[in-house]
């Protein structure tokens, strides 16, 4: 008879017990913040990967008969800003250069991260020595500071956007990592596998880094968050994607220059960059409730 | 303890002149060099002039020995000169920097100020509708683009409601208020993304304290809850608070930049930003180093702070 203390968690459909993703499944749906921010954030990649069909203007046609229309104006949901251009169509296509410089900084970042962490955390000593010296100097510049002064130099544009922030948020994860790395060494199952004649190379890439990889996971919905954020930073001074391309920090820009006039303007771009960053970071925390083994139910 | 702050002294050395080197490699990827910028295009009317002026400034020269003259030159204090001003960028940024400064600071109290009393409300009354509503609110905080929310302050205060100025720093001779209500948008722009952090911090690290043993006792000693609160509880519940603060003013030299330039504070951030426009390099590369630079020495700074604060850290 089973004891009224312990509630187990037993899946529906067999009678086992559940795995360890379902699990983190179950802790996740239970967020109910972190489920918003899911939605939101599945909409707005909906947006971007549809933009075409779903935006109702080119955003790039421009109607200089209609400059500065008013939010609600026939035609044009949010108005148009000051080329004539419709707003609400921009804001779609915009979705699509957030989304894909998050992704790709991200995943550069993770990468060379994540690998950086490995190789100093599992070989240590003066692989580990010279390679947290390098995240030391990398983390002493100002982010933005250092981001600002390289695109500054090589020239804005998306592609160069991409890089210079990939390349300057990779510490974050080798430091992760490397703590991850450091107390999973030292595990039981490390030693079996060398005992077993496992390689260097097979151990770490078949039996520490999986289980690094939620960490990673959850930094990446994070930093996601920072990338796009400083994408639109940039794009507000100026230094990133160019016009006529519609990015949601450039046309904050644009509208600040009208903001006596036509105030309404600067209010929908920072909304759209405000829910993706927000989508963001509750799907980040909610990631982490969920995967996070430390934390006991 | 005096050995622990040389130890920390010490690594930061290497660290320092890895910035160095990345803010003179840096340089060089830029399109061109100096002189051409200088010449302007003109290059090829004079191409002996351009050969001596490159020699002139050592720019013939390997890598290795121009960035031997360039630590040289900083070691000596000396910061290149302006191309598009033809000034010393040394006394530019002297004359900038306590700008930027006083911006900082005054963000940061701003910062603290919102956030601990909140940080201690949502702490001390966990789950209730204040708490969730902090917690929200400091969500929000953190996702907002800290360049969308001084904009809206400057249209709030500024151009509807016109009760401040939104332009500029003011003037210390007209009276302190002049510059202060020239501070105070700038300030509530880039304390309240500070804030928004910070309050979470307060909240959590509150928790963790106030559920210590030694709370307990304090409580079940019969003292009032004031007393176990300020005493016992915010002593040590600060702690990670201030040291975060700490870190964070380092990030807020550089992230002053966007607010700066939004508010036209005549500050680093500014200076900064008008010599990227123009592609004035040499202010770029100066500018860069010294924002690197104070963020290195506040990061030291609040480490050994935090050993005089903390005696736990000390027999380390």
């Amino acid at each position: 008879m089973r004891s009224r203390g312990k509630r187990r968690e037993v899946c529906p459909d067999t009678r086992k017990e559940c795995s360890r993703l379902q699990k983190a499944l179950r802790t996740f749906v239970r967020n109910r913040l972190a489920v918003i921010g899911a939605v939101i954030l599945t909409g707005i990649i909906v947006c971007a990967i549809f933009a075409p069909y779903i935006a109702p203007h080119p955003p790039l046609q421009m109607d200089l008969t209609n400059m500065h229309a008013p939010p609600g104006s026939p035609g044009h949901l949010l108005g148009t800003d000051n080329l004539g251009r419709d707003v609400l169509s921009r804001l779609i296509h915009g979705s699509r250069i957030s989304l894909s410089v998050g992704l790709v900084v991200v995943s550069i970042a993770a990468v060379i991260g994540t690998a950086m962490g490995l190789l100093s955390g599992y070989y240590g000593k003066a692989t580990d020595v010279v390679i947290m010296r390098l995240v030391e100097v990398f983390v002493a510049f100002p982010f933005l500071i250092l981001v600002v002064a390289a695109i500054a130099i090589l020239g804005p544009s998306l592609y160069n956007v991409m890089l210079v922030l990939g390349l300057v948020s990779w510490p974050i994860y080798a430091r992760l990592v490397r703590s991850e790395v450091l107390a999973i060494r030292e595990l039981p199952y490390i030693e079996a596998a060398r005992a077993i004649g496992a390689n260097n190379a097979r151990i770490m890439f078949r039996h520490v880094l999986p289980n690094c990889l939620s960490s990673v996971l959850v930094t990446a919905a994070m930093s996601m968050a920072g990338a796009i954020l400083s994408t639109a930073a940039l794009g507000f001074l100026g230094l990133g994607v160019q016009p006529p391309t519609p990015e949601w920090g450039m046309m904050l820009n644009e509208a600040k220059q009208f903001l006596r006039r036509y105030p309404w303007e600067i209010f929908y771009p920072g909304v759209a960059i405000m829910l993706v960053v927000l989508a963001l970071n509750f799907l980040g925390d909610g990631l982490r409730d969920a995967l996070d083994p430390h934390l006991r139910r | 303890m005096l050995s622990y702050i040389v130890r920390r002294i010490l690594i930061a050395i290497p660290v320092l002149i890895g910035i160095t080197f990345i803010t003179f490699a840096l340089i060089s990827f830029a399109p061109g060099d100096p002189i051409s910028s200088m010449l302007m295009g003109n290059e090829s009317l004079n191409p002996e002039l351009a050969g001596s002026l490159r020699a002139f400034y050592g720019l013939d020269q390997p890598w290795y020995v121009q960035y031997a003259t360039y630590l040289g030159n900083l070691l000596r204090g000396n910061l290149g000169i302006s191309i598009a001003s033809r000034a010393p960028i040394g006394k530019s940024i002297l004359q900038f920097l306590p700008n930027t400064m006083l911006l900082a600071f005054s963000s940061m109290l701003v910062a603290l100020l919102i956030a601990i009393p909140i940080g201690i409300i949502s702490a001390t009354r966990r789950n209730s509708l204040f708490d969730y509503g902090s917690l929200t609110l400091a969500m929000f905080g953190v996702s907002m683009p800290s360049f969308w929310l001084g904009l809206m302050l400057m249209l709030l205060f500024g151009l509807r409601w016109r009760v401040l100025p939104v332009y500029g720093m003011g003037d210390w001779s007209e009276g302190v208020w002049d510059v202060l209500s020239h501070l105070i948008l700038p300030s509530l722009t880039l304390g309240a993304a500070m804030a928004a952090l910070l309050v979470r911090l307060t909240r959590a690290s509150l928790l963790q304290v106030l559920s210590q043993d030694y709370i307990r006792t304090a409580r079940s000693k019969g003292l009032r809850q004031s007393v176990v609160l300020y005493k016992h509880g915010l002593r040590n519940g600060l702690l990670p608070v201030v040291t975060a603060a700490g870190l964070q003013f380092g990030r807020l030299l550089g992230g002053a930049f966007i607010v700066e330039s939004i508010f036209s504070w005549p500050g680093m951030g500014k200076y900064a930003l008008y010599a990227i426009n123009v592609r004035d390099y040499p202010v770029i590369q100066a500018t860069t180093l010294v924002f690197a630079l104070s963020f290195v020495v506040v990061t030291l700074l609040v480490d050994i702070a935090y050993t005089v604060i903390d005696p736990r850290i000390r027999y380390d």
